[in-house]
């Protein structure tokens, strides 16, 4: 049934339209109404994806909402959107927190306030054009052109060392996305003039043309996620980064490398991917117990964050690359999962820096005294971070441990050993920063959270509270889609 | 013998017309009103377009005894000069100006050159190309002397010449040995009879095959032959350097089309693997050379290698698509070339050229839009989307595709991403660094929005490609 109103069209352009009326308002030096505006267009930029989830279909795999209308005809490209369980929940989780980015922005950002908000209520469109397009080409747009904005707002309101890490960003993933152009316009020959994704699913490809096709596409996507050992771009790019662009880049952009991995590698190279399967499981296994131990010597906070993404990251990959209903579906809930938890990290810690200007654990030490309730929201989040049950973040890694024993028992050990790492570094950090005496004078100065902070740690503490309590409205959502997705990468295409 | 029919020559003899009249009118002028004479040319140069779109025709035409040629993609191309030359005076204008280059010879030479580049885009004939490409290079090599008193344009005029003369030595050296393989000029008439095969020896015909090809190498800039580029780029006057990497460029690639695809394409499979080194070796130098440049002037000199490797590619492929391709990628280069000159013609004023990469620092503090302007001919030139130049790329790499190199394909898209660095350090410089320069930008207001529209062209013709695409895959396919 093609619905009439184009949510999926409002959900890209409403934000960048706003996003480059900010830009106009802000270039007046207006910066409180640029503010005001980003604020009410994150708002709607949420509520006009809403509908997506209300009236998703549950009981079908293909796609929904579809909008096609042809954009370059000398090149048959078409601006093909549509959802299906896999990709509506990050249309959601993305815009959802463009709104918090901005809050947590409102008095913290300094310098260029409307260009730092435009910059992301533009990325929040361009990443929701990357989740749903469904056109190759209108995905490698989308894809890359969320690098430009990124890559301003490390370098602009980044760290000491941010413009070391912008490029280092861009060149990391640039390098991977351009082999998967190759690779798309290979396919584009291969499956009679075509850019859709979906006749991509169908194309037959021989084994060896798919090997090479996986290749391309995993640098890509394990660039994105990352995997190890591709991943030495993200702890300088997080710890660099503005908080909102550790958030964003946490919940969101590395999310585009797993979604990925289900959209492209999976349904189009299906062979080349059973036989890769064992190394990439391999490489997510060390992100899991290698990256998990690198997590436990890090003295800057948002870099043990950063390492602990790509640690959960692991166990996506490791979900998605068992092949199993459970497998895939504890990947897409560990990913929404460690969306809201890895932001709710970094805003912690961004609340904590923005009052001392500090990122070292060891400069902290008893903040508990002095900001009670902040303590409290941290407490949650670091037992989210580290799979409590009753959080989001036990959910989706019991299910993908659950998923990966009925493969191999040594995977299950393997990445299970998680619970204890993770519960490890994050608890150790929590209890050196916020227990223990008082450590020096910025912490006894502290003042606990306003209003507005309050605002976003508590939409968060919601999120992440429910999602482990009640995640089947999650997995209902997901069901349809991920069955047809292995029914389909269980068919030989040769 | 039939009546000469003069109608597919109209904009010529029209340009010809005007060059005389602005000729005799600016004795009479004197320096402070030189603004007459600006816009009699902008006049004649929107004369041209108009007689051009009027007399276009989707067949092609043949006349002064088969030497002159009037087909679709002539005109478009010359459309397309005439287009990019009027923009190219209205970003120059100022800065020529401020430098006293506000002379009627620059304008002269300019339609001069403009006549040549007519010329060679309609040429049938090896004479009439020649003839075309000389009155370009010739006048070029004077519009880099202009600026009499710098030593550093004089020097670079010095060296375009001599190698330029040594490039039309070996191209009339090739035609030579051609004429002598095939016992004809015409250019029809050479491809005609390489298709019934040459009776004897074919060597004399590879080796005129290999000087055309070299010459043609040094005309577009291609590396072994790229080194006058970075020189004439650095030392001429930023509108003449502006002015050689754009209209010209686009009759290069009609030149290039006449000989090797109109005439020459029963070689096909001697000159694509030339090419391919050509392609393969510009890009390599060109991007790898651009990174060690701190001179903004003379990294795009090094880019255009790079891009002169691209377009190689397009025609290598040996088909319609390549060709098609190529043409929109040499337009879409020159469109985002104007850009990039343009902004650099923006900064400079009295006594000072906005080289330097390092006079972009903080360029978004000092004006957020143009630094905005300039990310997107960045990101362009980079080749990343949504700017026009990915899908440039998109599309002269699906025809390289197409035609069965897949590894030349992984090659440039390496090289593209060696590109990316370079490009994204004058992103870097105008966004993270801080402005050491406190003066304000005040551009006139023509300027200012002629820069406008030459930067959101970057971005609107990526959007919306298609109608851009297809006029080229229109073109070559009516004329080929």
């Amino acid at each position: 049934m093609p619905h009439a109103f184009p949510y999926l069209s409002w959900s890209i352009w409403l934000p960048i339209v706003v996003g480059v009326i900010v830009l106009a308002v802000g270039a007046k030096r207006n910066t409180e109404a640029a503010k005001w505006i980003a604020l009410v267009g994150a708002i709607a930029g949420f509520l006009v994806t809403l509908p997506l989830y209300q009236h998703f279909r549950l009981d079908t795999g293909a796609m929904q909402f579809e909008e096609m209308a042809p954009w370059i005809r000398g090149l048959n490209i078409n601006y093909h959107l549509g959802v299906d369980g896999i990709s509506v929940w990050f249309v959601l989780l993305n815009s959802f927190m463009t709104i918090l980015v901005v809050i947590a922005a409102w008095v913290v950002v300094e310098k260029k306030v409307a260009q730092y908000l435009a910059a992301f209520l533009i990325m929040s469109g361009l990443i929701n054009g990357s989740f749903i397009a469904l056109d190759a080409i209108l995905f490698y747009v989308f894809f890359e052109a969320t690098l430009i904005p990124m890559y301003l707002i490390i370098g602009i309101w980044g760290g000491p060392n941010r413009i070391y890490a912008a490029i280092k960003f861009f060149l990391y993933t640039l390098l991977g996305s351009l082999l998967m152009l190759a690779a798309f316009i290979y396919l584009y020959f291969q499956a009679g003039q075509s850019f859709e994704i979906l006749k991509f699913h169908k194309t037959m490809l021989a084994l060896q043309p798919q090997l090479l096709i996986f290749i391309a596409f995993f640098l890509s996507f394990a660039v994105k996620v990352p995997m190890w050992p591709l991943h030495t771009w993200l702890p300088d790019a997080h710890v660099e980064a503005p908080t909102g662009g550790s958030v964003i880049l946490a919940a969101i952009t590395l999310k585009l490398g797993a979604y990925g991995f289900l959209r492209f590698s999976l349904p189009i190279v299906p062979d080349a991917s059973h036989v890769a399967a064992p190394y990439v499981i391999a490489l997510s296994l060390i992100a899991v117990v290698y990256i998990g131990l690198v997590a436990l010597v890090q003295a800057d906070m948002k870099k043990l964050i950063a390492y602990s993404s790509i640690a959960h990251m692991g166990f996506v990959t490791l979900g998605i690359f068992i092949f199993n209903v459970l497998g895939v579906e504890g990947a897409l809930v560990q990913m929404i999962s460690h969306g809201f938890i890895s932001a709710a990290m970094f805003l912690c810690v961004g609340v904590m820096y923005d009052r001392v200007h500090s990122r070292q654990v060891a400069d902290y030490g008893g903040v508990v005294n002095t900001m009670p309730i902040f303590a409290s929201f941290f407490m949650l989040f670091a037992m989210a971070n580290s799979g409590l049950p009753g959080t989001s973040g036990f959910v989706g890694e019991f299910m993908v441990i659950l998923g990966a024993v009925k493969v191999n028992f040594w995977y299950a050990f393997l990445a299970a050993t998680t619970l204890i790492f993770g519960a490890a570094y994050t608890l150790w950090m929590y209890k050196r920063v916020i227990f223990g005496p008082i450590a020096n004078d910025h912490v006894a100065n502290l003042k606990d959270i306003g209003g507005r902070e309050f605002v976003f740690l508590a939409l968060l503490a919601v999120a992440v509270l429910f999602m482990g309590l009640y995640p089947k409205p999650f997995t209902d959502v997901m069901h349809a889609s991920v069955t047809e997705l292995l029914t389909h990468v269980a068919q030989k295409k040769y | 013998m039939t009546t000469l029919n003069l109608f597919p020559a109209y904009p010529e003899i029209f340009v010809v017309a005007a060059i005389c009249v602005i000729l005799v009118l600016d004795l009479f002028i004197s320096d402070s009103r030189r603004v007459v004479t600006y816009l009699l040319t902008q006049l004649t140069l929107l004369g041209a377009i108009m007689i051009l779109s009027m007399t276009t025709q989707s067949a092609s035409t043949l006349t002064f005894h088969d030497m002159f040629v009037d087909d679709f993609m002539a005109d478009t191309l010359k459309i397309m000069c005439c287009f990019v030359l009027s923009v190219l005076l209205v970003l120059s204008r100022q800065y020529l100006l401020v430098r006293g280059l506000f002379s009627g010879e620059f304008f002269i030479l300019i339609l001069f050159a403009l006549l040549g580049m007519m010329v060679m885009i309609s040429a049938h004939h090896f004479l009439t190309l020649y003839l075309g490409l000389e009155l370009l290079t010739l006048s070029s090599y004077t519009l880099v002397a202009l600026q009499r008193d710098s030593s550093r344009a004089t020097e670079a005029a010095m060296k375009y010449f001599v190698l330029g003369a040594l490039a039309s030595g070996l191209l009339l050296y090739g035609m030579s040995m051609l004429y002598g393989a095939t016992g004809t000029l015409d250019i029809a008439q050479v491809s005609q009879a390489l298709r019934h095969g040459i009776s004897g020896d074919k060597t004399v015909l590879v080796f005129g095959l290999v000087f055309i090809v070299a010459g043609l190498a040094f005309k577009l800039g291609a590396v072994p032959f790229h080194m006058w580029i970075p020189d004439v780029y650095h030392g001429a006057p930023t509108a003449v350097t502006l002015f050689i990497g754009s209209a010209p460029k686009i009759a290069a690639f009609a030149f290039v089309m006449r000989l090797l695809v109109s005439g020459l394409e029963p070689l096909v499979a001697d000159w694509r693997d030339m090419l391919i080194i050509l392609a393969v070796l510009s890009m390599a130098v060109g991007n790898i050379a651009a990174i060690a440049q701190t001179n903004l002037k003379r990294m795009l000199a090094y880019s255009t290698i790079s891009h002169m490797g691209f377009l190689l590619l397009g025609i290598l492929s040996g088909t319609h698509n390549g060709y098609s391709s190529s043409m929109f990628y040499i337009i879409t280069y020159v469109l985002t070339n104007l850009g990039a000159f343009g902004m650099i013609m923006l900064l400079s004023r009295a006594g000072f050229e906005a080289e330097n990469i390092e006079d972009f620092k903080g360029l978004n503090q000092r004006n957020s839009w143009y630094a905005f302007l300039m990310l997107l001919v960045m990101i362009s030139l980079a080749g990343l989307p949504p700017a026009v130049g990915f899908f440039a790329k998109l599309a002269v790499l699906q025809a390289v595709l197409q035609a069965g190199y897949v590894w030349v394909v992984v090659v440039a898209v390496m090289f593209s991403l060696v590109g990316a660095y370079y490009y994204l350090r004058v992103v870097k410089v105008m966004y993270f660094d801080i402005s050491t320069d406190p003066s304000l930008i005040q551009p006139e207001s023509d300027m200012r929005l002629m820069s406008s529209v030459s930067g959101i062209a970057v971005l609107a013709l990526g959007l919306f490609s298609q109608p851009l695409l297809a006029l080229c895959a229109f073109a070559i396919d009516r004329s080929f």
